[in-house]
């Protein structure tokens, strides 16, 4: 009998249904193990930090909301490395704060409500006190909490204050509570040891609240991203052009790494399509500066310029638009070192086009 | 086909769909941390790249230069991959992909663990309109997530 024979596979069906769906990262509730999934990458398995900040310090903990963790999660730090996660659902973000609670301390009750300092000395105060780490304009320090390329001393870089994600994150008083307690264990210090009064801390926080005057109205168009590639057609066939881009490199005094066709490795040795030559090339300072300022920027180093015939006789050469690197790494530092790399780039690229 | 044969495969598709692909959404970057040393993770990365269907073209040293110049630590390589086919077909019509291609994650060391670092292969849809790129990358996206959550586990 039909019916009869089909229960086994629908109870099989929905007992694969219930299991994928119990199995499902995605869906999970589990602090921990979210934890272990979008956050440790940066900020260690145990919270103790890396490329984002310790998330462990009891200063630290005992100086934040849940909402404020909540609120960071879900913004972020827009061009400063730490994604928004918008596609978590709040049950997740708030299993996610548990975790992160059960570290240390419980939440601190603070003030709800505006502190009414004096902005304009708490300008001031901020060039005297703060620049020097969080920088003039409260942008946050540069580089990570790693750097590849030397010892991992884990340094801790000092946040953007003048960020959309941390102001809807950090009502005043938190801002005020981090700044009498400071950090132990990171270059933060309280308010007083660096010789602050309290009304000295109320200005500073009125000033930084007053970055928020300078965002973006929410809902206005960002400018559409950059495009992808750079790309220049070549007015010579394809091996002198290859010679060209070398040159141009080398005039540059960038020094040619290696060259290779683009599929080497990927098919048998002799089998490899000749006619799509990717040159790298780089200078050891170059490439420190970027890991310096960003290690993920390694997905990228050393440069690299193809050249290829196409299919109707035309060659071209591409590279990467490094336009594109602070939005693909939402960090806002990279900008002024990827608007120097894309200048080369197209100086050398040009080269062809002649 | 009697109505409960085509409800089963249905059914198992739905299961397939819904199960774990781990990773880390920083925005279009992928990223996992590896409790294990850099040496061992290369190791075990060739190895799930190799199982879900990719042949590893290179292991780049990229900071190669460094140890000679007073830097301590050389910890830091990338892996490219790729099917010879879909690299061929990608290239010859989408010049502007070039640059990505083939497809790299990128290897850390930090301290005793690694860290790996991938541009999400999902991203590439937004540089071009072409629907049967998207499929590709849609799949190189779930592949890539599938390697690191491996990795995760590792
Ligand atoms: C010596 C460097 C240094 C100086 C000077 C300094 N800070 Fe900091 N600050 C840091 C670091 C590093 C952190 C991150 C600490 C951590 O990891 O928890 C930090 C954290 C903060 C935070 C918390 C930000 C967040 O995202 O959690 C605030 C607010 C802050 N500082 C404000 C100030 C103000 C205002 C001043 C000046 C009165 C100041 N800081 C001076 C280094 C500094
Ligand atoms: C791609 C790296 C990255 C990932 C992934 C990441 N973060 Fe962050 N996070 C950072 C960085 C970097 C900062 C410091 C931002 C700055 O310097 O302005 C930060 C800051 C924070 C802060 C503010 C700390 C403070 O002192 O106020 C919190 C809280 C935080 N992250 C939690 C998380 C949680 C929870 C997750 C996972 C859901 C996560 N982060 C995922 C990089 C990351």
């Amino acid at each position: 009998m039909p019916v009869r024979r089909s229960q086994p596979h629908l109870f099989i069906a929905i007992f694969l249904c219930f299991f994928a769906f119990v199995g499902n990262v995605n869906a999970t509730t589990d602090g921990a193990k979210l934890f272990a999934i979008h956050c440790a990458a940066c900020h260690g398995d145990k919270g103790d930090g890396g490329i984002g900040v310790p998330l462990t310090l009891p200063d630290f903990l005992t100086s934040v909301t849940d909402e404020y963790l909540f609120q960071t999660i879900r913004h972020g730090r827009p061009g400063r490395i730490m994604p928004a996660f918008r596609h978590l659902g709040d049950e997740q973000i708030r299993a996610i704060v548990e975790h992160i609670r059960s570290w240390a301390p419980k939440e601190v009750k603070l003030i709800p409500g505006r502190i009414q300092g004096n902005p304009e000395k708490g300008r001031e105060i901020f060039a005297r006190y703060c620049a020097r780490c969080h920088g003039p304009l409260g942008r946050g320090g540069t580089g990570t909490g790693v750097n590849f390329t030397r010892l991992h001393n884990l340094p801790i870089v000092a946040p953007g204050l003048n960020n959309p994600g941390f102001l809807a994150a950090a009502s005043d008083d938190i801002i005020r509570t981090t700044l009498l307690r400071g950090r132990r264990g990171t270059p933060m210090l309280p308010a007083a040891k660096m010789g602050l009064s309290e009304q000295d801390v109320e200005d500073v926080v009125s000033f930084i609240r007053s970055f928020e005057k300078q965002f973006q109205p929410a809902g206005k168009p960002a400018a559409a991203p950059a495009k992808p590639a750079l790309i220049a057609v070549s007015t010579k066939p394809f091996s002198e052009t290859v010679e060209r881009i070398e040159r141009a490199i080398s005039a540059r005094r960038l020094r040619i790494i290696r060259k290779h066709s683009l599929d080497d490795g990927l098919v048998a040795w002799g089998e490899e399509n000749k006619k799509q030559q990717v040159i790298y090339f780089g200078s050891i300072r170059q490439i420190n500066t970027l890991l310096a300022i960003d290690p993920r920027m390694g997905l990228f180093l050393p440069n690299r310029i193809t050249v290829m015939e196409q299919d109707d006789g035309k060659v071209i050469a591409t590279s990467i638009n490094p336009l594109r690197f602070g939005s693909l790494f939402n960090n806002a530092n990279l900008e002024h070192t990827s608007r120097e790399l894309h200048d080369t780039y197209m100086a050398i690229l040009q080269e062809i086009s002649r | 086909m009697r109505k409960e044969t085509v409800f089963l495969p249905a059914i198992l598709l739905f299961t397939l769909l819904l199960l774990p692909t781990a990773s880390v959404h920083a925005d279009h970057l992928l990223m996992v941390r590896v409790s294990q040393p850099l040496g061992v993770t290369l190791g075990s990365l060739k190895k799930a790249i190799q199982e879900q269907g990719y042949k590893v073209a290179r292991v780049d040293m990229v900071n190669i230069g460094l140890l000679g110049m007073g830097y301590t630590s050389s910890k830091y390589r990338t892996v490219f991959f790729g099917k010879a086919e879909e690299i061929r077909r990608l290239s010859r019509d989408h010049p502007q992909l070039v640059p990505y291609l083939p497809l790299r994650i990128a290897v850390f060391a930090e301290g005793d663990s690694t860290l790996l670092v991938a541009i999400d292969p999902a991203t590439y849809g937004e540089f071009l309109s072409d629907q049967k790129a998207d499929a590709t990358f849609e799949r190189w996206g779930r592949d890539m997530e599938r390697i690191l959550a491996r990795m995760r586990g590792s």
